[in-house]
């Protein structure tokens, strides 16, 4: 037994002791900075740089110049982390997250035939173009859903795909992948979208979905800020000049136009610092704000969108939010 | 006409009919003879293995694939079809516990754990078998004499394979010399000892005409493992036939029909195209002989199946079909 | 006479030619037609009407845009109601040319007759090809005078008349074959003519043993032609196969022609229509097409004129007699489902067949056993399980690797999986993705 016991022993020291050899002698030499950048990437290969994952856009990052903001996915705080170690200055781009542009559900838009095949919506469009009634519309047969690499899309029980805004790292993989391409990348503040991408006319498109853009420019009118035209039957919002007051959104006939987290908080006036200048009476776009020369003035709560002009502009600081739902850090401009 | 919705899918729109379920149940079906045959020589207590271990195998599944969180696909026929033929693997005085373990064995070890159907790299009755011969070698070894149903004597009598019974001659003895082989009529219709199926050559054989007619199996596969087997040992037996025995005996005792017909053909574990099967049935036959042959078991089937199930990705990666126009000189 | 099939593969479904013995039925004249503009593979036509134009059958009312290209012409006389956009057997709105039909019925002015036509150029005889708006009517409708003007470099020794139609269900050509034989034959010298070929043959499936007979009695004395019996055999019928069988020869993969081994093949209505064309200046207006399917009352044979709705063939062979499924476009291996009505027979329609529900496949996919059944079964050799997994993985260049752009969606594969995998749309999926990727590369 005990010659079996150190032939055996023998043999593991010797394979040992060979892999060790190997792991010196065949060792590849890594930049350790090249390392160090893989330590603070996220991982998750998702190509959103332009390279075909992490490990070569840490490469790329010291040997290529690849920017140092490339990674959108690793957030803010992995932009920092990367300029850390490159050592430069970080430039924080506004994060960005996907939209999908459509919100016509089985419920409320209809379907030209009933699909039966491969459940995957590139596939579908090979059949007749996808069993929705309006060309434009969400299969909802979960592509990006399976695509996204931070499960941040979600098929919802009414068959669209929703994005949700937390997850989402605006890595851009979804946008590409949708056979339709229905998805937005959208700057994560501006949270008003137009959910339809129908071109047809007004009535076509009353035929297909209910809450389809059927091109009526009441929001074109509504807007204050003249955020929003018209581009071939289908309303679009210039996120330059959008103040994300939410008016559209009430104003639109068939709902066609949604807000993250809407109604939006309704500011307040503090009656200890209002000293009646009146410089907030005349930038509100929906004259909501009342009252005499140097007297205190006040917020009427039925007519203020929250677009928080007025907030801006008050030299005494003394506009609030008045809702407690959110705080005011995340809404200041 | 208005509200009528047409269904809309890619072609084609007709079907043949075939469904895996019908291919499992079908299989199970052409293994009744060899079951009946079983039971009738051993008795019924190979049935209760059969029954034991299909019930096993099926409640092991539905239990692996809900822990799992898949779909419980019990009723498609492919556990059914496992546990019959682990059953017929088996020794017929096998302990219930034995049957057990290894039909468990056989679902997850063998088939859940790579994904289910379609996935496993490796035959999973053939790999039950297998780690039950090595882990329990007494109680899967223990042969009966087959005794016919109706006229059972009292005691049952425990006996050698011929497979066993020659190997251990010749390690005695040195030669083959005194070795009474019997009648080949005897495992023709399995009037030996050996596992509950595979004993009657001619009950594994009709249900294999049956799977053959329907072409669920075809001639590659059983031809070339059994005619390598038949060929090689033919070698062996011209050259020394003291030593080593006709081919004719190797052909029909042992696992050889069982194992060519039933086992080596699984679908999912063999490859994918006739020539690709050709060069699996020759490479399982090379190696049965080598285990029968040279090697310490007297019995090498089951071994060589699992080594060339190995290598199927292989063979499916070099027998791509040449595609129909690669030669661009026409030969009109 | 020796029954011949050569190629690997294939399938062998229930024939169902339950339109057979049904002479053809000429629908008459609707009361619109809509005339789409792109009814062929090439270029789409420029519609050379306006809305309140009075047309005459026979007028053109399409133009050809460049060389594979085709006129459309006006199939009844009426006025022009509209061009738009209109539904379309490719399951998208297509634009097309809308005529109100005036009951007339009237021929227009110009009609060319040539009594001795087989004097005529080869080129003089293309040109009346082209002008006519002859395409491929088997279904492909790829533009007739372009696959007669092979380039130089191609010296084609054989033409075959195709009339294998091994689809289940369709039964045009077989009529065609026993109505139509004399313009079929006469055709298909024109064609020979105007490639220069001094041998045909006439391909016919063995189960229609009357056409057969027919052609065989009509050619005995021309040298030229002979006629083979197939055997029945999906997709015998499929040009590639039907030349392997033939001559045993096959077409290169990846992107060869008939005309790369020396033949151009021919579908039978193809030629009858050259043969009109030729000899009385009649333009493609209208088609043979069966109307079958055990869910339609009477199945037919019908004449229609070409932009006719298919409803109104659906309603000429008794309506709907049970709960409808799918309306398929073309036969039941091959065909395109539909979800209206409205959809206008075009030049390459060859059959509408109506599958009741109780007939509709359900659809449930399995994993694959890797029984091989399909590798087996695949005419053009590939390995449709191994491309179908490539397909939902994304893998691509492999994909490209086992030559996915061979395949001829025959469908074959999903025939007869036993696990239901629909791997002819992921064949479709890979192949679409395989080419984009090419185009993006050059």
């Amino acid at each position: 037994m005990w010659i079996a016991v150190f032939c055996l022993s023998g043999l593991g020291l010797v394979a040992s002791l060979g892999l060790g050899l190997a792991a010196r002698r065949f060792a590849v030499e890594v930049d350790p900075k090249i390392e160090a950048l893989e330590r603070v990437l996220p991982g998750v290969n998702c190509g959103a740089c332009g390279y075909p994952g992490c490990s070569h856009f840490a490469r790329a990052l010291v040997e290529e110049g690849a920017p140092v903001s490339g990674c959108m996915a690793g957030g803010e705080d992995t932009v920092l982390a990367v300029a850390e170690l490159m050592g430069v200055e970080a430039v924080i781009g506004e994060k960005r997250v996907a939209v999908v542009l459509c919100k016509g559900g089985r419920g409320e838009s209809k379907t030209k035939f009933t699909y039966r095949g491969v459940e995957d919506c590139k596939a579908a469009v090979i059949v007749s173009g996808g069993d929705k009634a309006c060309p434009h519309g969400c299969l909802g047969l979960r592509t990006c859903e399976r695509v996204c690499p931070f499960d941040a899309v979600e098929i919802s029980k009414d068959g669209i795909a929703v994005i949700d805004p937390e997850k989402c790292t605006g890595c851009g993989i979804c946008v590409k992948e949708c056979p339709k391409e229905i998805i937005v990348l959208v700057s994560v503040e501006k949270r008003v979208s137009i959910l339809c991408c129908s071109r047809e006319k007004g009535s076509e498109v009353r035929k297909k979905c209910a809450v389809g853009c059927i091109a009526c420019e009441t929001c074109v009118r509504v807007c204050p800020f003249d955020a929003i035209s018209m581009e071939g039957n289908l309303a679009i919002i210039d996120y330059g000049r959008c103040r994300v007051c939410g008016l559209c959104i009430a104003q639109c006939p068939t709902r066609a136009i949604e807000g993250r987290d809407w109604p939006f908080p309704r500011v307040e006036i503090m009656d200890d610092r209002c000293t009646g200048c009146g410089i907030c009476t005349m930038v509100c776009p929906v004259d909501a704000i009342e009252g005499e020369k140097k007297e205190v003035h006040k917020v009427s709560e039925d007519r203020c969108v929250g677009c928080l002009l007025c907030i801006d502009r008050c030299p005494k600081e003394a506009i609030r939010l008045r809702a407690p739902a959110h705080s005011a850090s995340e809404l200041a401009a | 006409m208005e509200d009528r919705q047409f269904i809309l899918s890619s072609s084609p729109h007709i079907h043949s009919g075939e469904s895996t379920p019908r291919i499992m149940y079908s299989v199970a079906a052409a293994l009744a003879p060899a079951i009946a045959t079983g039971v009738y020589l051993f008795g019924l207590r190979a049935l209760w293995v059969v029954i034991l271990s299909v019930a096993a195998g099926l409640a092991t599944e539905a239990g692996a694939q809900r822990v799992m969180g898949r779909e419980v696909t019990i009723s498609d026929g492919s556990a059914l079809v496992t546990g019959i033929l682990l059953a017929l693997n088996l020794p017929p005085t096998v302990p219930w516990w034995v049957v057990i373990v290894g039909s468990a064995i056989a679902i997850v070890i063998g088939k859940q754990i790579y994904g289910g159907l379609g996935y496993n790299p490796f035959n999973p009755a053939l790999v039950a078998r297998v780690i039950l011969l090595i882990s329990f070698p007494v109680q899967m070894t223990t042969w009966l004499k087959p005794s016919p149903l109706f006229s059972r004597a009292v005691d049952a009598v425990t006996t050698a394979t011929p497979l066993g019974a020659m190997k251990t001659h010749l390690m005695v003895k040195g030669s083959l010399e005194g070795f009474t082989m019997g009648e080949l009529w005897n495992p023709f219709i399995g009037n030996i000892g050996g596992c509950i199926g595979e004993t009657s050559v001619i009950a594994l054989l009709i249900g294999a005409g049956f799977l053959l007619y329907r072409g669920y199996i075809t001639w590659h596969i059983p031809v070339t493992f059994i005619g390598t087997v038949f060929v090689l040992s033919g070698l062996f037996w011209a050259i020394n036939p003291d030593q080593y025995i006709t081919p004719l005996f190797h052909v029909v005792t042992g696992g050889l029909v069982l194992g060519a017909f039933y086992m080596a053909t699984d679908m999912v574990t063999s490859p994918l195209t006739d020539r690709g099967m050709m060069l699996f049935g020759m490479g399982c036959g090379a190696i049965t002989i080598v285990i029968r042959l040279f090697g310490g078991y007297p019995e090498g089937v089951s071994y060589s199946i699992l080594l060339m199930n190995a290598a199927t990705p292989l063979i499916d990666r070099y027998f791509k079909p040449k595609t129909f126009g690669w030669r661009t000189v026409s030969s009109g | 006479m020796k029954v011949r099939c050569s190629f690997q593969g294939g399938i062998h479904p229930s024939e169902e030619k339950i339109s057979e013995g049904t002479p053809v039925e000429d629908l008459g004249v609707p009361e619109r037609v809509v005339v789409p503009l792109s009814q062929h593979i090439g270029a789409p036509c420029e519609a050379t009407v306006s809305p309140g134009d009075k047309v005459k059958k026979g007028d053109r009312v399409g133009q050809a845009t460049g060389f594979v290209s085709v006129n459309v012409h006006a199939s009844i006389s009426g006025v022009v109601k509209s061009i738009g956009l209109f539904p379309h057997p490719l399951g998208r709105p297509l634009p097309a040319v809308e005529i109100e039909s005036d009951g007339e019925d009237a021929w227009a002015d110009h009609l060319k007759s040539h009594e001795d036509y087989m004097d005529l150029s080869p080129e003089a005889l293309k040109e009346i090809i082209r002008d006519m708006g002859l395409v491929g009517m088997g279904g492909a409708a790829f533009p007739t005078h372009v696959k007669l003007s092979p380039p130089k470099e191609k010296s084609i020794d054989t033409f075959i008349i195709n009339g294998a139609e091994c689809e289940p269900y369709l039964t045009a050509d077989h009529r065609l074959m026993l109505e139509e034989a004399e313009s079929i034959v006469a055709g298909a010298r024109i064609a020979m003519r105007s490639l220069g070929v001094h041998r045909g043959i006439i391909a016919i499936e063995s189960n229609k043993p009357d056409a057969i007979e027919k052609m065989t009695a009509l050619t005995e004395d021309m040298p030229e032609l002979e006629v083979t019996a197939l055997r029945v055999r999906y997709p015998q019928g499929a040009e590639k196969q039907l030349i392997k069988t033939l001559l045993n020869r096959e077409v290169p993969f990846s992107g060869g022609l008939p005309m790369d081994v020396g033949v151009i093949v021919h579908n039978v209505g193809t030629l009858s229509a050259i043969y009109k064309a030729v000899r009385f200046g009649i333009p493609l207006i209208e088609r043979v097409t069966t109307v079958t399917g055990s869910g339609v009352r009477e199945p037919k044979n019908l004449r229609a004129r070409i932009g006719t709705p298919i409803k109104v063939l659906i309603e000429a062979c008794g309506g709907f007699s049970a709960d409808v499924g799918k309306v398929i476009i073309g036969g039941p291996m091959m065909g395109v489902g539909q979800y209206s009505l409205e959809i206008p027979v075009v030049k390459g329609t060859s059959g509408i067949l109506v599958q009741p529900l109780s007939e509709v496949e359900e659809g449930i996919a399995h994993t694959c056993i890797r029984c091989g059944s399909c590798i087996r079964a695949c005419p053009s050799r590939l390995m449709p399980t191994i491309l179908a997994v490539f397909a939902q993985r994304e893998m691509f260049d492999e994909a490209e690797r086992y030559d996915v752009i061979d395949c001829i969606e025959c469908g074959c594969c999903s025939y007869v999986c036993p696990a239901r995998i629909p791997m002819v749309q992921l064949l479709r999926y890979a192949k679409a993705e395989v080419l984009a990727r090419r185009k993006k590369a050059a």
